[in-house]
């Protein structure tokens, strides 16, 4: 049907590229195109390459394999210490804790839903940077800010939050959990407006209590939304820059604030040793892959669901 | 919802679950409060001793605010104005480039179609860090460095865009683009005239996301931008934020400030952001 009107109609037409069904599509990909090109193919090659070379300015030399040698070092560890920690802290914190939000703020038992998902979701609209700023002000250092004044309410002694491991690691992890937990409760309670009524009725008729509707059906419905944000919480966890940033600018006592990324930065920008910067890129690349690889295994995203 | 037909155990749980989650509001809004108190109260005590509860009782006075609006403020509306461009430009572009890629990708059948998409998934997963590096050298060798089209080149064909309006235009009619033909309109001109009015609900929420993504964005513009003159808002702000604390008096208000925009465009297009997320977000 398709072809008999066009062939009827706009045979003349045809010529034009503008009237062409054939090439709309590669004219309206093309942007992408040339952005994959551009903007990820070239620069991923070139970080590749990069990767084993020396870069300074004006000359370029290839030094094999010395670069990825280098990368194994004690700073680089501390590093990927803190990157991993903050990563499992941030993907527990941020897949359970929404799901059960979500759950009991879909649930029929309660009221003002519009304003506590407004409310839950304002803090991520602020930037990092935004939001560090007052996060450093109330975990303060003095005995008289706010964070430590109710720590000596409850009988401890204040804490100068920026200067441990523990409490510096509790205040990324913190910053990250407020700014994207009503996101995720977003996103579960989209999930959970694909689960139909009439399956809570039935497990009502069977007597399921309410661990075993949740189990049976409404985790179930939510199991894609729950795959996919550990995923890509994983994923931004390990790229965890800016709330570095934030609290510690480019130097933290002991490197207990640095991560991959500030590393990479540290390196590759300050310092200028790209091709450095480059083989600990490259390094990030294959442990962001191997573990999201291993992650979808366990979570059975690789399995053949029957819906 | 209605609570006409509660059990009494019902309504325990009902009220307990509003005590809940009037806290976790509370949780949720206190650092932004915070801020706002921040704002409001003198730089000096803030520099001594951080927040404090009592700042929270204290006389409020707008002094921060008129510094920021007097000569004192520095680069700082100068920055603003930079977030504001980029931002706007960043959303306009971003809006068009990606939404025509993924209405290609939804609604065409062509050759290396597959191809594309799964490209398009694999940019989303390799984080831009690594290509970070080589994309500051080719900044470099194209003179991009410290320039606004510096800054936006790597967002404006964002594959997050594409995919989200790929996933969107999955369920439009494909038949309209069929009378579209008929009534002779060019192939652009369906995209644009007939496809595009459909697809508005997807528009704003990817502007909100865009909107949320460039004017929050911190690395890259920390990257490329060199000068005062020509930072964005968020590298700005980081400037003053330094171990001494000397710009408390900007810091605090110049932050409230950085927030209003964003909530406009989002009170402005939020009707469409949970719907947006909806359809974009679950059915990947």
């Amino acid at each position: 049907m398709e072809k008999a009107v066009e062939g009827t109609k706009t045979k003349k037409r045809r010529s034009s590229i503008l009237y062409s069904k054939k090439a709309a599509p590669y004219i309206f990909v093309s942007p992408f195109i040339i952005s994959f090109l551009l903007l990820s193919l070239y620069p991923f090659i070139s970080a590749i390459n990069m990767s084993f070379q020396s870069v300074l300015p004006g000359q370029t030399e290839y030094i094999g394999l010395s670069n990825f040698e280098r990368v194994f070092n004690p700073v680089f560890f501390t590093a990927l210490q803190n990157t991993t920690v903050y990563v499992i802290w941030t993907v527990i914190i941020l897949t359970i804790i929404p799901m059960i939000f979500a759950v009991f703020l879909n649930s029929r038992l309660i009221r003002f839903t519009n304003f506590f998902r407004a409310a839950i979701f304002i803090p991520a609209l602020t930037s990092v940077i935004v939001a560090g700023t007052i996060f450093r002000m109330i975990f303060g250092e003095s005995d008289a800010a706010f964070a430590n004044q109710v720590v000596q309410l409850l009988g401890f002694d204040a804490v100068e939050w920026r200067y441990g491991a523990g409490t510096a690691m509790f205040l990324m992890v913190a910053l990250a959990s407020w700014r994207w937990m009503g996101v995720n409760v977003l996103y579960y309670l989209a999930a959970l407006q694909n689960v139909s009524k009439d399956l809570y009725e039935a497990a009502d008729i069977d007597g399921a209590n309410i661990w075993q509707k949740f189990r049976n059906v409404t985790f179930p419905a939510i199991k894609p939304i729950f795959i996919f944000l550990s995923t890509i919480t994983t994923i931004n966890g390990f790229r965890m820059f800016e709330e570095s940033f934030v609290f510690f600018e480019t130097s933290s006592p002991g490197n207990i604030g640095l991560t991959i990324v500030g590393y990479i930065y540290e390196e590759g920008i300050q310092r200028n040793d790209m091709g450095f910067g480059a083989a600990i890129g490259i390094v990030l690349l294959a442990i962001i892959f191997v573990v999201s690889i291993v992650q979808l295994y366990l979570t059975g995203a690789f399995k053949k669901e029957d819906e | 919802m209605k609570e006409s037909n509660l059990t009494s155990k019902e309504k325990a749980v009902s009220a307990g679950l509003i005590v809940m989650f009037s806290i976790i509001s509370l949780i949720a809004l206190f650092p932004v409060i915070s801020l706002v108190v921040a704002s409001l109260s003198p730089a000096t005590d803030l520099m001594r001793f951080g927040l404090t509860a009592e700042l929270f009782f204290t006389n409020f006075d707008i002094e921060n605010f008129q510094t920021l609006f007097s000569a004192e403020a520095g680069s700082y509306w100068r920055w603003y104005g930079n977030s504001l461009i980029v931002s706007g430009v960043l959303i306009v572009l971003s809006l068009f480039f990606s939404s025509m890629v993924g209405y290609a990708l939804a609604l065409y059948e062509f050759k290396g179609k597959r191809i594309i998409f799964v490209l398009v998934l694999l940019i989303l997963m390799i984080p831009f860090e690594i290509l970070m590096l080589p994309l500051y050298t080719m900044m470099i060798n194209l003179r991009l460095v410290d320039s606004y089209f510096g800054v936006m080149l790597p967002l404006i064909v964002a594959p997050i865009g594409v995919f989200f309006f790929r996933q969107y235009c999955l369920g439009l009619p494909k038949e309209l683009m069929e009378s579209g033909r008929v009534d002779g309109c060019t192939e652009f001109g369906i995209f644009a005239r007939i496809m595009a009015p459909l697809m508005l609900p997807s528009f704003a929420a990817m502007a909100i996301l865009m909107g949320l993504m460039s004017w929050n964005n911190f690395l890259w513009p920390l990257v490329v931008l060199r000068s005062s003159d020509m930072f964005t808002l968020p590298v700005g702000l980081a400037t003053l934020l330094t171990p001494y604390g000397n710009n408390y008096e900007l810091l605090f208000s110049g932050s409230v400030m950085a927030i209003i925009p964003i909530i406009i465009l989002f009170l402005f297009f939020q009707r469409f952001f949970i719907a947006g997320l909806t359809s974009g977000g679950v059915k990947g």
